[in-house]
Parts: C-alpha cells; sequence; structure tokens
C-alpha cells in the first residue's frame, strides 16, 4: 500500500468525519459486526437510538490503515462525534457507563434516548 | 501470533517507570489481554492521551501482534 493511498483514504475519511455527527469505523456492519470490541459499540448506539454511519474497514484496507494513521489510535472500533474522535470500544463503554456519553451526545445536539428521563 | 504478558508488563513500565501494570489474559490465548495501568504520567491527561501513550509504549505492537489489549487507565489516588 503505497503513501498516496494512505493519503487519498485519509481524506475520505475526513470528508466522512466532517459530514456525519456521529460516524463509527467497525469491523463488520450494525447487523453483522465482525469482532467482540465492534459489536460492543454497536450495542452501544442502539440502547441509546443515536442514529449514526458505520464504515466498514473490513471491506476497505486502505480506510483500515488510514484511520489507524489519522487518529494516532491502532485499533478498530473508532467513534467520532462532531468531527472529534471519542475513542475506542474501552473509552466509550466507560463513557456509556458514567453517563457521559449521552451528555457528549446531546451537547453535539443528537438524538440520543436518556434512559434517566424516560 | 501470541505475545506474553510479562514482555507487555515490561514494555510498559520501560516507559512509564512509575506505572502500575495488572495484566489479565482474557482468552487464554495470549492474544486477548486486559490491562490496567496506574500512572502518575496520566494526571491531567484526556482517556485519549492516556490510551495513546500506553499504545506508544508497546511500540506498534496493539492492533498487529496483540490482536485486542482491552485498557483501563488512570493516574494514582491522591488521598
Amino acid at each position: 500500500m503505497s503513501d498516496t493511498q494512505i493519503s487519498n483514504a485519509i481524506d475520505r475519511i475526513k470528508q466522512d468525519v466532517a459530514a456525519n455527527d456521529v460516524l463509527l469505523f467497525m469491523k463488520g456492519t450494525p447487523n453483522f459486526p465482525q469482532c467482540g470490541f465492534s459489536g460492543q459499540v454497536v450495542k452501544i448506539l442502539g440502547f441509546l437510538e443515536t442514529p449514526y454511519k458505520s464504515v466498514n474497514v473490513l471491506e476497505d484496507p486502505e480506510i483500515r490503515e488510514g484511520v489507524k494513521q489519522y487518529a494516532n489510535w491502532p485499533t478498530v472500533p473508532q467513534l467520532y462525534v462532531k468531527g472529534e474522535f471519542v475513542g475506542g470500544c474501552d473509552i466509550v463503554r466507560e463513557m456509556f457507563q458514567s453517563g457521559e456519553l449521552v451528555g457528549l451526545l446531546k451537547s453535539a445536539g443528537v438524538p440520543v434516548k436518556d434512559a434517566q428521563q424516560s | 501470533m501470541p505475545m506474553a504478558a510479562s514482555e507487555i508488563e515490561r514494555m510498559i513500565k520501560t516507559a512509564l517507570p512509575d506505572a502500575e501494570v495488572f495484566i489479565t489474559d482474557l482468552a487464554g490465548d495470549g492474544d486477548h489481554y486486559r490491562a490496567q495501568v496506574i500512572s502518575e504520567a496520566f494526571r491531567g491527561k484526556s482517556r485519549i492521551q492516556q490510551h495513546q501513550m500506553v499504545y506508544a509504549a508497546l511500540g506498534g505492537q496493539v492492533g498487529g501482534v496483540l490482536h485486542a489489549l482491552a485498557l483501563e487507565t488512570a493516574p494514582p489516588e491522591t488521598a
């Protein structure tokens, strides 16, 4: 894989991150996650009923390599909210459990089900 | 390709000498670990920065040799 291919992939990643309020790079799809860590993030976003776009990195080796460089983060999944990298599975789960994730999504103006208010 | 828990601990402690490191082999296959890392170096850093420091300590092994390393990081509690 050439540097040009990676830098083209990073350009596509930047566009996707800018164009989607909630964006998840994952292995597999929300219906068929192909890694337990990606599956955990899908479950959390599903529980919160938050709409998001997902990108299956297994379908695109250049994106798979590009997201690692883009975020300086070696693994997938990666969650982005309003253009900001939020974290991988561990951080997303910790933030979900502490309520920070709901706060972050709300302050981003993204639809989210707040279990504490319903 | 598996990596020994002792090697993970050694690499983290080389980069973060004060770190307390607890490693659990989640699947018993030498490929899925959980690492809990406590270090003063994390104080004032975001979670993302804390995890990036551990990934850097492991020199690019995470995502390659190590399929997955579940991470929990924190500075020591100040009593």
